[in-house]
């Protein structure tokens, strides 16, 4: 009895994790914002982080689930814009919004599909398998288009991302519903389970019965629906179809992933310190913003930071 | 014997390791142009003994002289520039490079730091034409085109380049076809003439005649005794590799052994020909071979890990098809992997989810999991086991190599398996902890599962099982009960090639 309560107690124990470092610095950026402009704590420009982040916010979750598989999907800028355009000139072109965006939503898990296959069947490594889809998928959405932005799309769209529900932007609730869905299907089902021992050892996975294969193509395929669901709020803020759209949303959902705790080797991270990664980054960007901060070292301190973060992280790690 | 005749002379060398002395106050003397063979049981001490040697490892007592120089530190690096070059089983070259660039790795001839090729390719090319390859490899060949056999006269040719006067050989023979084998004794015969010592490594003791001056036999850490080659026959070598002495008899006669559990036959694959064996509920079979005699292959074969060409699998007296380990989990088998590391265990993770790992599927509705089933199973486990973990959250790679060890086996009690494969189950844990794995094996057959119990270590075997079933060169070559073990009888089998047939009729 000793013994089980002594098993139970070191299980609740509190643990400084990568995601409360991360949420730190959350805090310590606000607290510096919000002293340095007045205009940081505002409703309207908190709303406006909560626009900016949910797009990202719901690729980098998509991302970190791929990345736990030691997987990588670069594809999800490209598939973002082929949805944005696809869905722009669908509706353009009268076909009704919710049979739009079902076959955008289709589209996107049947390319996240064939990234799996990719992958798993023809062992393709992860990084070339999406790179070849990155860029095929802009290829066809410049074929698409033309190369030219498509107009025209009904007023409702556009209404939908600046709308509230319950005092929240109506874009933010898909980041959360994502986010805390992902979450709970990371911890809570047997696919979550599954997708963590494929990133610790996919021979051990194989050998205690994992269906590998079937794990692989899931999570591409999620992945690509995700980059769909991103792609239809992108249409929604964007309120037109942008071909050269979700050019270097791959890295900023990579960067998230990893400022939330995820490693590139495998078997750690999840959508909670995705979700925080982004925040991270969007508080960045607003953050220059406000300050008058040339635009152009947001990049390079968003570089710092997760340069920075991964380093502190590998330390404490040797030295545990 | 003096130190300043001899080519090597190594003297009272100990070496220990975490829960084992691996070396014994060995003397190892080699003279110059003399060819020696290192004999010994798996596990005793030959490796060691040249790691030492190439200075992979240190000494923990002893000295090392070599050509009559006391050498203070051996390191690798120290013991290539005295001529000491190591041809190993697995060869350490470069695929993607080409031959030339082999042999002159890290030696390159170069101007101003700028490599020349042709100085490169003639160089290579005169050193292969030494042992009689110029005409069959070429230089400018990548390594990857070449044979086994041809990779292996590259890394002499390695060897050779780097002015070696002492070459060890590490079964080098394990991959290679008859012809090939003829080839290689043909150059290490002609290195010899040319003054090269040699220390030559083999299970096959038919070979060691044929090439070697003298064998000296080692056992358990210990130097058994040296003969001249010419005095001696392998009757005479295996009875010196063996007795020896088995600490404790955990056999446990009481098991109430029932009706089959696992039968194949006849499975054959790209590694095995034709293997049968049977596992009795509460029996515990052992599986005894060589290096490379297929017996990880037969494993993994039974557990659907590997590709099966043709034969039966029977469970529990039905024939079943195993197309992968979930299948072969689905009809109660488990299987404890020879390198837990690399796929017993998902070293990332923690405890309780390494357990759980293939019951998942079974506790939980609609593909969620009961994580209070999941704690319960992981906390059950642990406790029966005792598994030493501060808690179920701990990462495995933290735990020390027996507490891993147990979780592999807690995913197989938790998936409630009725066959336990284990494939080298104490492979590197310390004493106490292998004791706690026998007991294991013990309760488990007690329990009423079969346990096939592979291993390359054979006082082990012979302490617990029922009976041990020989493989060599990828066939069953005999089995011998409990009360017939002997460990001559069973390394004969292994070893020697006229007795397979004999063993077979016996058996039939």
């Amino acid at each position: 009895m000793n013994e089980d309560s002594k098993l139970l107690k070191n299980e609740k124990r509190f643990t400084w994790n990568t995601q409360m470092i991360v949420l730190a610095v959350v805090v310590v950026l606000w607290i510096f914002l919000g002293i340095r402009s007045e205009y940081f704590f505002t409703t309207s420009n908190i709303k406006n982080i909560m626009r900016q982040m949910a797009i990202q916010g719901v690729l980098s979750v998509g991302m970190v689930v791929v990345i736990i598989t030691a997987g990588i999907d670069l594809s999800v800028g490209a598939v973002v814009a082929l949805v944005n355009i696809l869905m722009s000139k669908m509706v353009v072109g009268g076909t009704p919004i919710w049979l739009s965006i079902l076959t955008c939503l289709l589209l996107a898990s049947a390319l996240g599909f064939i990234n799996g296959i990719v992958v798993f069947d023809l062992r393709v490594p992860a990084f070339i398998a999406t790179l070849g889809m990155m860029s095929i998928a802009r290829g066809a959405t410049l074929l698409i288009s033309k190369g030219n932005n498509i107009f025209g799309l009904p007023r409702s769209i556009a209404n939908f991302a600046s709308s509230d529900f319950l005092g929240i932007p109506s874009l933010f609730w898909f980041l959360i519903i994502v986010t805390v869905i992902i979450e709970l299907m990371l911890r809570l089902t047997r696919f979550g389970r599954y997708v963590y021992a494929l990133g610790s050892n996919v021979e051990a996975a194989r050998l205690s019965g994992v269906n590998i294969r079937l794990v692989t193509y899931g999570v591409y395929t999620l992945a690509g629906f995700l980059w769909g669901v991103g792609g239809i709020l992108e249409t929604s803020r964007l309120w037109m179809g942008v071909p050269t759209t979700g050019t270097g949303y791959e890295l900023d959902a990579i960067a998230a992933a990893v400022l939330g705790g995820a490693s590139l080797f495998g078997a750690e991270g999840n959508a909670i310190g995705a979700f925080f990664g982004a925040l991270v980054m969007i508080t960045i960007y607003n953050g220059a913003v406000l300050l008058n901060i040339n635009p152009f070292w947001q990049r390079i301190i968003v570089g710092i930071i997760l340069i920075a973060t991964v380093a502190v992280d590998q330390i404490r790690k040797r030295r545990s | 014997m003096s130190t300043t005749e001899n080519a090597i002379a190594m003297v009272g060398i100990n070496k220990s390791f975490p829960g084992v002395q691996a070396l014994k106050d060995v003397d190892f003397y080699l003279k110059p142009g003399e060819a020696k063979a290192l004999v010994g049981e798996n596990g005793a001490g030959k490796s060691t003994l040249i790691k030492i040697l190439t200075g992979a490892y240190s000494q923990d007592s002893g000295e090392i002289f070599v050509f009559g120089k006391k050498i203070e530190k051996m390191t690798p690096i120290i013991s290539e520039q005295l001529g000491i070059s190591a041809v190993y089983q697995n060869l350490v070259l470069a695929n993607h490079l080409t031959v030339a660039e082999n042999i002159l790795l890290g030696n390159e001839p170069s101007k101003w730091g700028f490599v020349s090729k042709k100085t490169m390719f003639k160089e290579a090319e005169k050193v292969l034409d030494k042992i009689g390859y110029a005409d069959v490899i070429s230089p400018d060949q990548k390594l990857s085109e070449l044979t086994a056999a041809q990779q292996g006269m590259v890394a002499i040719a390695r060897a050779l380049s780097r002015n070696a006067r002492i070459m060890i050989f590490d079964e080098p023979t394990a991959v290679l076809a008859v012809r090939e084998v003829k080839e290689l004794f043909r150059v290490i015969k002609q290195l010899k003439e040319n003054g090269i010592s040699i220390i030559y490594i083999s299970h096959r003791l038919e070979e060691i005649f044929e090439l070697c001056d003298t064998a000296l036999v080692l056992k358990d850490g210990k130097v058994v005794g040296e003969r001249e080659v010419s005095e001696t026959n392998i009757d005479e070598l295996i009875s010196m590799m063996v007795g020896r002495e088995i600490k404790k008899d955990l056999y446990n006669p009481n098991k109430n052994i029932g009706k089959e559990v696992l039968r194949i036959e006849n499975l054959s694959n790209f590694k095995l020909k034709n293997c049968s064996l049977t596992v009795r509920e509460g029996e515990i079979v052992g599986l005894y071979g060589l290096v490379g005699s297929g017996r990880t292959e037969l494993s993994r074969a039974i557990f659907g890990a590997d590709p099966i060409d043709s034969g039966k699998i029977f469970v529990e007296g039905k024939e079943v098809k195993i197309k992968s380990p979930s299948g072969a989990i689905k009809l109660g088998l488990g299987l404890i992997p020879e390198d837990r590391r690399q796929h017993g265990l998902a070293l990332k993770l923690n405890v309780k989810h390494n357990i759980n790992l293939p019951v998942y599927e079974k506790i939980g509705k609609m593909g969620f999991i009961s994580l209070s089933k999941e704690i319960e199973n992981a906390r059950n486990f642990v406790k029966i086991l005792s598994i030493k973990t501060p808690s179920l959250k701990q990462i495995v790679s933290n735990l020390s190599g027996g507490n891993q060890q147990k979780v592999v086996v807690a995913k197989w009690l938790a998936s409630k398996s009725k066959v336990f494969i284990m494939d080298e189950p104490t492979n590197g844990i310390d004493v106490g902890a292998k004791e706690e794995i026998y007991e294991l094996m013990n309760n488990l057959a007690m329990e009423g599962a079969g346990v096939l119990f592979i291993s390359s270590y054979m006082p082990e075997l012979m302490s617990i099982c029922d009976r041990i079933v020989v493989m060599r060169e990828g066939k069953v070559v005999g089995e011998i009960p409990h009360e017939e073990f002997s460990e001559e009888k069973i390394l004969s089998m292994a070893i020697k090639n006229n007795t397979s047939e004999e063993v077979r009729d016996k058996n039939e």
